[in-house]
C-alpha cells in the first residue's frame, strides 16, 4: 500500500463511496418508485430496511448462508409491505400515517428482536473484484463490487422497460394516475396498490440486508443512519424514474464519501460542512431542475404527498 | 353496554352521540390497539397486566410520573405543531427537527452578549430570535414549493440534514465554549437567562407554551379568516387561486408559522433544560412530532391528549426496562402497534353500529 | 472474552405470575382500574442497597456501554444489591427523568449514569434536591468548590491503553503511516489520538497518524466509509474512538489492515489481523466502589485509574505482532504500571507548531492538565475543528 495517489485519492474515494454506500439508497428508492407509481406512499420504509437488515443478519448468523438472509430479508419487507397496503386499503386511512406508525413498529421490532445477534459474526455476502487489471490497491478496493448492486442495476433497467412497454407496467400507471380510470377499466386499484406496496418493501428489505451483511457489514441499533427515509425523498427528486433512481443513489453515496475523502487527503476542517454534502447536493439539484409551472413532471396524480 | 342502548333513546341523544365519535372511536381503537400488544407479550411469555400496570404507574400514576410525562410531552407540542400548521394546506413537513436545532443554537448564541440583561428583556429577545431562525428555516422549504415548485417533504427534510450539521459546525467549532471539554457545547447561558419551572410542578413552562400555542393555533385554522383560507387551499390549490385567495402568502405563513414553534421548542431546550446549545438539541423531537401531528388529524387542540399519551408511554419505558428486563424497543413496538390501531380507525367512521345514523 | 456475551448481560427474569394467571387477567380486564390494582410491585420490597446504570446507547455495543453494562453485571452478582438498568436514554431531560424514576420508585441511592453529557446540567440538577443519593458519573471532573459533594467522578488512564495500542502498531506497520477513527474531537479523544502517535514514535520517530472525525458517537456507514478513507490513505493499522468499535473493526480487517480494539475486547471480529486493544474494566471499579458503599465507607468524590489500579486492561497479543514489538510492548506496560510514566513529554509541538511540552517538561498520566486536552501533536495529519 505504499501506492500514495495524491488528490486523485479523492475522485476514486467518491467513486468507490458511490458503489458502496449506494446500494440500499438504490433498492429502497426503487421499492418505494413502485408503490408511489401505484398511487400510494408508504413512508415507513426506515423501519422496513431496519427489519430487513436484522431478519437477513439473524437468518445468515442462523444458517450460514448470507443468502439466505437476503431471501428473508426480501420476504419480511413484502409481509410490511403487505400490511402497510392492506390497511390502506381501508376507507379514509392515512398512507402517510400509516408509514410513519410502520417505521416505528419496523424498527422496534428489529431492536427488539435484535438484541441477540449482535455480538455474532454473520458471514459476508460476495463481492466481484472488478478492479483485478489494476495494481493499485486503492482502485481494486473501490471496484470490488457487490453482487447486490449489479442486480440493483439491473432491477433498474428491467423497471424501466417494464413500467414502459409492459402490460403490468401500464396496469400499474393507469392505476396510479387515476382510480377512476382504472375502476373504467374493470382494474382493482387497491388490490394492486397493496401488490406494489409489497413488492416495495421487498426491496426495501433486500436493501436491509445489504447494509448488515455487506456494507458496513455488522448487525447493530446504529446501522442505519436513516437512508431509508431518505431513499423515499429521493423518489420524489428521481421523477419517479428508475434510471434516475439509480443515479440519484450514486450522487448521494458518492456526495457521502466526500467528507472522509477530504480529511484523508489533509483537508481536516469544517468536516460537518463536507459531511452535509449529499443533502446540501440533492437541494442544488432539485432547486435547479424545478420550476413552478412544470411542478413535478411525472408525478402519479393519485399520489397523496404531490397533490 | 350503555351506547347500545342509546339508540333506542331520543333523537338529542343520538346526537350528542355522534358528537362523540370522534373521540369514542380513537379510544376504542387504542384499546384494541393494547389488546393486539398484550398478544404480542404472550407469546413472548411476558405477563401484559405486569406490563400495563408499569406503563400505568410510570406513566400516570403518581405525581412524580405525571410530571415525568408532562416534561416529555412539553417539546412534542411545539413539535407537533410544525407538521399540523402547514398540513393544513395540505403540505406535508417533515423536517421540523431542523428548526428546532437551529432556534435552540440561535437562543443560545444570542444569550451569550445578552449576560447581564434582565429575564424581562433577555429572554424575549432568545425566544424571538429563536422562532425567527425557526420561521425562516421552514418557511423555506414553503418559499421552495411556492417560488421554485420543489416538494416540500424532501426539501424540508434535507434542510434539517443541513441544519443538523450547521449546528455541530457551530458548537464544535466558533461557539464552542473551551471549558466544556467532553461535550461541545456553547458556554452556559447566564443565570438571569434560564426559564424555571411552573410553581408547584416539576416541569418547565415550555409546556404552558406548547399548550398556548396549540390553542391560538386552533383558533387560527378554525375560527380566522386565514384558517379558513388555509383550508380551503388545503383541499384544493387551484379552486382557491381562482377565487382570488393569496395561496403564496398563506404558504410562506404557515409554514413559517410551524418554523416558528419548532425553533421556540428549541428555546426551551436551551433556556430550560440545558442552558446552552449542543448536540443534545437533535434529540428526535422534530421526528416524534410528526407521528404526533398525523395522529391528532393535524387538529391542534388534539396534539395535547395525543402529545400527553405518547410522552406517558416514553416516561414508563424506563420502568418496563427495570422492573420487566424487557428491551427498550418493547415500548417502540407497543407505541407502532397502538398507533396503527388509532390510524386504521379512521376507515370506522360511521360504521360502528351505534353511532349509524337511523333512516 | 465470554464475559461481554449478551446472554451474561441479561439473565431471564422468572415471569411475575402464571400463565393461567395470565389469560384470567386479561379476560377480566376491564379498564385501567383493574390494571392498577393487579399492579405487582407497586410498593416494591427494599432489601439493602439498589444501584442504578443509565446507558446512552444499547448496552450491548461491542463497545463503550457494553464495557459499563459487563461491569453492571458483576455488581448484579454481588450479595444485597439490585441493580437496575436503563439503555437508550439520551443526553436530555429525559435522563434527568430516568435518574428521578429510579430513586422515586426503584428506592435507588446509588447512581452510574455512565455517559460524559449526563454531567452538566442533569445530574448537576438533581444532586443538590437528592442528597441522599449518590451521583457516580463517568468522565466528569468534579471539584469540591464548584460542585455537590454527593456527586462524584471516575474514569481511567485509558490513554495509557492507546498508547501501548500505538507500540504494536508501530511493530506492525509496513507503510508507517497508521490511521484513527475519532467521533469528536473532545480531549478525551485527543489525548488517545495523540498516545496512539506517541507510542507508534517510540518504535519509529518517522510515522504519522491520519484522523477521521465522524462527527457522531455511533454511525456505521460514515465509520466505514472512514476507514476505508483511512486505508486508501495507505494507512495499514487502524484504531478508534467511537462508541461501538465493531464495524471499524470489521471493515479494516476486511480491507487487510491491522486493529487495535478500544472500549473492550474485538479480538473475536479479526483473529488475524487484532493487534492488541486498549479495554475498560468496569467490573473491578464497580464491585469495589459497591462494596465500599455496603460497608458504610465513603467514595472519594474524584477517583480516577489506571492499568496498575485494574481500571483499564490490554487485550491479549495477535499473532501478528512480531517477537520484537511483544517485548517491547511487555516492557513499557511493566513500567507504566510502575508509575512515573508520561506519555506527553518535552519535547512536543502539536501539529500547529506550537510547543505544548516544553524541553525536560513532562505530564504524569494522573495530570488533570490532560483531561482538557485540545491540541493534536505534531505528526497526527488532523484538525481539531
Amino acid at each position: 500500500m505504499e501506492n500514495d495517489l495524491g488528490w486523485w485519492a479523492v475522485p476514486l474515494a467518491v467513486l468507490g463511496g458511490a458503489i458502496r454506500v449506494s446500494t440500499p439508497i438504490l433498492f429502497v428508492s426503487l421499492g418505494e418508485m413502485l408503490t408511489e407509481r401505484s398511487g400510494r406512499i408508504n413512508l415507513g420504509l426506515e423501519g422496513t430496511l431496519v427489519f430487513g437488515a436484522m431478519a437477513g443478519y439473524a437468518t445468515a448468523v442462523v444458517t450460514g448462508d448470507p443468502w439466505a438472509g437476503v431471501v428473508l430479508a426480501a420476504l419480511a419487507g413484502a409481509v410490511f409491505g403487505l400490511v402497510h397496503g392492506l390497511i390502506c386499503s381501508m376507507a379514509r386511512v392515512n398512507d402517510i400515517a400509516i408509514g410513519i406508525a410502520m417505521m416505528l413498529l419496523g424498527t422496534g421490532l428489529a431492536f427488539y428482536f435484535g438484541k441477540p445477534f449482535i455480538q455474532p459474526v454473520a458471514p459476508d455476502l460476495p463481492s466481484i473484484p472488478f478492479g483485478w487489471w489494476s495494481d493499485v490497491p486503492q482502485v481494486q478496493a473501490a471496484l470490488n463490487v457487490n453482487v447486490l448492486f449489479l442486480l440493483g442495476i439491473a432491477a433498474a433497467l428491467v423497471l424501466h422497460w417494464g413500467l414502459r412497454s409492459t402490460k403490468p407496467g401500464l396496469i400499474l400507471r393507469v392505476v396510479g394516475d387515476s382510480t377512476d380510470a382504472a375502476r373504467a377499466m374493470g382494474l382493482r386499484p387497491a388490490v394492486i396498490r397493496t401488490m406494489a406496496t409489497a413488492i416495495g418493501g421487498a426491496f426495501a428489505g433486500v436493501g436491509g440486508a445489504y447494509l448488515s451483511l455487506f456494507y458496513p457489514g455488522s448487525w447493530n441499533e446504529g446501522i442505519s443512519s436513516g437512508q431509508g427515509l431518505m431513499a423515499v425523498a429521493l423518489v420524489i427528486f428521481a421523477r419517479w424514474q428508475p434510471i434516475n433512481c439509480f443515479w440519484a443513489a450514486m450522487l448521494f453515496g458518492g456526495a457521502g464519501a466526500l467528507g472522509p475523502a477530504l480529511q484523508s487527503v489533509g483537508v481536516t476542517e469544517g468536516y460537518y460542512l463536507f459531511y452535509a454534502a449529499p443533502y446540501v447536493l440533492t437541494l442544488g439539484v432539485l432547486i435547479a431542475t424545478s420550476s413552478p409551472n412544470r411542478a413535478l413532471a411525472g408525478a402519479p396524480g393519485e399520489l397523496s404527498i404531490t397533490k | 353496554m350503555a351506547m347500545v342502548e342509546a339508540q333506542g333513546t331520543g333523537g338529542g341523544a343520538m346526537a350528542a352521540l355522534r358528537r362523540a365519535e370522534p373521540v369514542v372511536v380513537p379510544v376504542l381503537a387504542l384499546l384494541a390497539g393494547l389488546v393486539v400488544f398484550a398478544l404480542f407479550l404472550l407469546t413472548q411469555g411476558r405477563s401484559p397486566i405486569a406490563f400495563f400496570g408499569y406503563v400505568w404507574q410510570g406513566a400516570f400514576g403518581s405525581a412524580f410520573s405525571w410530571m415525568n410525562t408532562l416534561s416529555r410531552a412539553a417539546p412534542l407540542l411545539l413539535a407537533a405543531l410544525c407538521v399540523a400548521l402547514p398540513a393544513r394546506l395540505g403540505l406535508v413537513v417533515i423536517g421540523g427537527e431542523g428548526a428546532i436545532v437551529l432556534g435552540g443554537l440561535a437562543a443560545g448564541a444570542v444569550a451569550l452578549p445578552l449576560a447581564g440583561v434582565p429575564a424581562v428583556i433577555g429572554l424575549p429577545v432568545m425566544a424571538a430570535c429563536a422562532m425567527a431562525v425557526g420561521a425562516v428555516w421552514i418557511g423555506m422549504a414553503g418559499a421552495l414549493r411556492h417560488y421554485r415548485g420543489v416538494n416540500e417533504t424532501i426539501s424540508s427534510l434535507l434542510l434539517a440534514y443541513i441544519a443538523i450539521a450547521l449546528m455541530n459546525h457551530l458548537v464544535e467549532g466558533p461557539l464552542r465554549d473551551p471549558e466544556s471539554l467532553n461535550k461541545p457545547s456553547t458556554a452556559p447561558l447566564d443565570e438571569a437567562l434560564r426559564v424555571g419551572m411552573i410553581p408547584g410542578m416539576d416541569v418547565h413552562w415550555g409546556l404552558v407554551f406548547g399548550a398556548i400555542a396549540c390553542v391560538l393555533a386552533w383558533v387560527l385554522v378554525e375560527r380566522t379568516r386565514w384558517g379558513f383560507a388555509a383550508r380551503i387551499a388545503g383541499g384544493n390549490v387551484r379552486a382557491a387561486e381562482v377565487q382570488g385567495l393569496p395561496v403564496g402568502r398563506l404558504i410562506l405563513g404557515f409554514t413559517a408559522l410551524g418554523g416558528a414553534c419548532a425553533g421556540l421548542a428549541g428555546f426551551f431546550e436551551v433556556a430550560a433544560v440545558h442552558w446552552s446549545a449542543n448536540a443534545s438539541l437533535a434529540a428526535g423531537y422534530g421526528y416524534t412530532g410528526i407521528l404526533i401531528a398525523f395522529l391528532a388529524r393535524h387538529n391542534a387542540i388534539a396534539i395535547i391528549p395525543v402529545a400527553i399519551l405518547l410522552a406517558g408511554f416514553d416516561a414508563s419505558s424506563g420502568l418496563i426496562q427495570r422492573r420487566m428486563d424487557l428491551p427498550d424497543a418493547t415500548m417502540q413496538v407497543l407505541q407502532g402497534i397502538v398507533f396503527m390501531a388509532i390510524l386504521m380507525s379512521d376507515a370506522a367512521y360511521g360504521r360502528l353500529p351505534f353511532f349509524k345514523a337511523k333512516g | 472474552m465470554t464475559d461481554f456475551r449478551l446472554a451474561s448481560l441479561r439473565p431471564a427474569t422468572p415471569a411475575l405470575l402464571s400463565r393461567r394467571d395470565l389469560l384470567r387477567g386479561t379476560a377480566a380486564l376491564g379498564g385501567m382500574a383493574a390494571l392498577s390494582m393487579a399492579l405487582p410491585g407497586a410498593a416494591r420490597a427494599q432489601s439493602g442497597l439498589t444501584v442504578g446504570f443509565i446507558y446512552v446507547g444499547p448496552r450491548d455495543d461491542f463497545g463503550y456501554n457494553q464495557s459499563h453494562a459487563a461491569g453492571a453485571a458483576a455488581v448484579k452478582a454481588m450479595e444485597g444489591v439490585t441493580v437496575v438498568e436503563e439503555e437508550n436514554v439520551p443526553e436530555t431531560q429525559d435522563v434527568q427523568k430516568s435518574m428521578e424514576s429510579m430513586i422515586n420508585l426503584d428506592g435507588a441511592t446509588l447512581l452510574f449514569p455512565t455517559s460524559f453529557g449526563y454531567f452538566d446540567p442533569h445530574i448537576l440538577t438533581l444532586a443538590p434536591n437528592n442528597p441522599d443519593v449518590r451521583f457516580q458519573h463517568c468522565g466528569g471532573l468534579w471539584s469540591a468548590d464548584k460542585h455537590p459533594a454527593n456527586v462524584g467522578s471516575y474514569f481511567g488512564y485509558i490513554g495509557m491503553g492507546q498508547y501501548l495500542n500505538g507500540i504494536a502498531a508501530g511493530h506492525a506497520s509496513v507503510s508507517k503511516k497508521i490511521g484513527f477513527v475519532a467521533a469528536k474531537p473532545i480531549p478525551q479523544v485527543l489525548l488517545n489520538i495523540n498516545s496512539f502517535l506517541l507510542g507508534a514514535r517510540s518504535v519509529d520517530p518517522s510515522i504519522t497518524c491520519q484522523v477521521i472525525f465522524t462527527g457522531e458517537w455511533s454511525l456505521a456507514v460514515k465509520e466505514a466509509e472512514a476507514t476505508n478513507a483511512l486505508v486508501d490513505a495507505g494507512c495499514d493499522v487502524i484504531t478508534c474512538h467511537v462508541d461501538g468499535p465493531k464495524v471499524v473493526v470489521e471493515t479494516a480487517a476486511g480491507r487487510g489492515a491491522f486493529v487495535c480494539g478500544y472500549h473492550a475486547d474485538q479480538s473475536a471480529l479479526a483473529p488475524e489481523k487484532y493487534l492488541t486493544g486498549a479495554e475498560w474494566n468496569w467490573a473491578k471499579v464497580y464491585t469495589d466502589m459497591v462494596t465500599a458503599t455496603l460497608a458504610g465507607e465513603a467514595i472519594p468524590n474524584f477517583v480516577r485509574g489506571g492499568l496498575a489500579d485494574g481500571f483499564i486492561r490490554m487485550s491479549p497479543l495477535g499473532p501478528a505482532v512480531p517477537e520484537a514489538g511483544r517485548a517491547q510492548f511487555e516492557a513499557v506496560k511493566a513500567e507504566i504500571e510502575k508509575g512515573g510514566f508520561s506519555v506527553i513529554k518535552g519535547p512536543l509541538k502539536d501539529n500547529q507548531g506550537n510547543i505544548v511540552a516544553a524541553d525536560g517538561e513532562a505530564f504524569l498520566e494522573t495530570d488533570p492538565v490532560l483531561e482538557g486536552m485540545g491540541y493534536l501533536v505534531e505528526g497526527v495529519i488532523g484538525s481539531t475543528s
